[in-house]
């Protein structure tokens, strides 16, 4: 087995349990808001993006139009066009094997091959992906079986759990880029109240537009 | 076909092409140097807005509430060098007992 791969199952393992049962709690949701035991699971392979399908999900719940369902989520994982274009001179193989690669990609998987430098890891991104697909695909199919039997993941405290882990892969790139970190987060918080969800993550990658001005300023 | 399953082949099929589209086209070949400089900086400023959302986000509002709590508990645990599961541990407890609470 591949080091780097070997190095990506062990930095993964704490997002795999919070993973799967955000997993369990997408597959209740979506449940609820009547799409069914089967069409939950196969979003959470074809679409493994979680933020974007629990929008689909609560929009189709609130009875609010498959058009409605489809712009929030597509909006939501539009980061992943900037998020793609930053790993793809790091995936090898051809055209097949970088289209599957790209579909690992999730923040998580994104931020743990990072290197910190610009560089990403072909192999923890893929032992990641490998890991966190099956963790979101399996509490998927256990929350569309065993629906309300389960404790609610935001009793346990589960919800903090991803902004928690978010840190810990941000302050080991933090140095010498807290313009832009620090950006990133300003433009997400000023524009959650006044734009669609999705837009603020989107725009908060132009933040890095302006860390490279500040750049030459936070380095010395 | 139902609502629902319209959503997921049209939600799905975007996603992986939104996912795609760079390592299709741009895949194997290095970018070039100036924009390299601006990709290294993509990591924080996403990770930071991430942080910000994921604790202070609410759909299109922005709240406090207990999750507050265990981000600061993981920000302690962090600074005092705890490895990330325990830091996750730490969180979902602090916030899972700031919302038995009440908070």
């Amino acid at each position: 087995m591949d080091r780097t791969f070997r190095d990506g199952l062990r930095a993964v393992a704490p997002f795999a349990v919070a993973v799967a049962a955000f997993g369990v709690s997408f597959g209740v949701l979506a449940r609820a808001a009547g799409m069914g035991s089967v069409a939950p699971v196969v979003m959470s392979i074809t679409t493994f993006g979680g933020s974007a399908q629990f929008a689909a999900a609560a929009i189709l719940g609130e009875g609010g139009g498959v058009a409605a369902a489809v712009a929030a989520a597509v909006l939501l994982n539009s980061r992943y066009v900037p998020i793609g274009v930053t790993v793809a001179p790091w995936l090898p193989g051809g055209v097949v094997s970088r289209f599957l690669r790209a579909h690992l990609v999730v923040d998580e998987t994104w931020a743990l091959a990072a290197e910190g430098d610009g560089r990403y890891d072909p192999g923890v991104l893929l032992a990641a992906g490998l890991t966190l697909l099956p963790a979101w695909v399996g509490g998927t199919l256990a929350g569309v079986l065993l629906g309300d039997v389960l404790p609610d993941p935001e009793t346990l405290g589960l919800d903090a759990a991803f902004p928690a882990l978010f840190l810990g892969l941000l302050l080991p790139q933090v140095r010498g880029k807290r313009v832009a970190a620090v950006a990133g987060a300003a433009i997400a918080l000023v524009l959650t109240p006044v734009t669609p969800v999705g837009v603020p993550i989107v725009a908060a990658a132009a933040a890095t537009l302006l860390g490279l001005l500040g750049l030459r300023e936070d380095a010395r | 076909m139902s609502a629902a399953w319209a959503v997921v082949i049209v939600v799905g099929l975007a996603t992986m092409s939104m996912k795609a589209v760079g390592p299709v086209l741009l895949g194997g070949r290095p970018l070039p140097v100036r924009l390299t400089r601006v990709v290294a900086l993509a990591g924080p400023a996403l990770l930071a807005a991430l942080v910000a959302i994921n604790t202070f986000g609410s759909g299109r509002e922005l709240v406090l509430d207990a999750r507050v709590v265990g981000v600061a508990a993981a920000a302690i645990a962090l600074w005092r060098r705890a490895p990330l599961l325990l830091v996750v541990a730490i969180a979902a407890a602090a916030t899972a007992a700031a919302r038995a609470v009440g908070a």
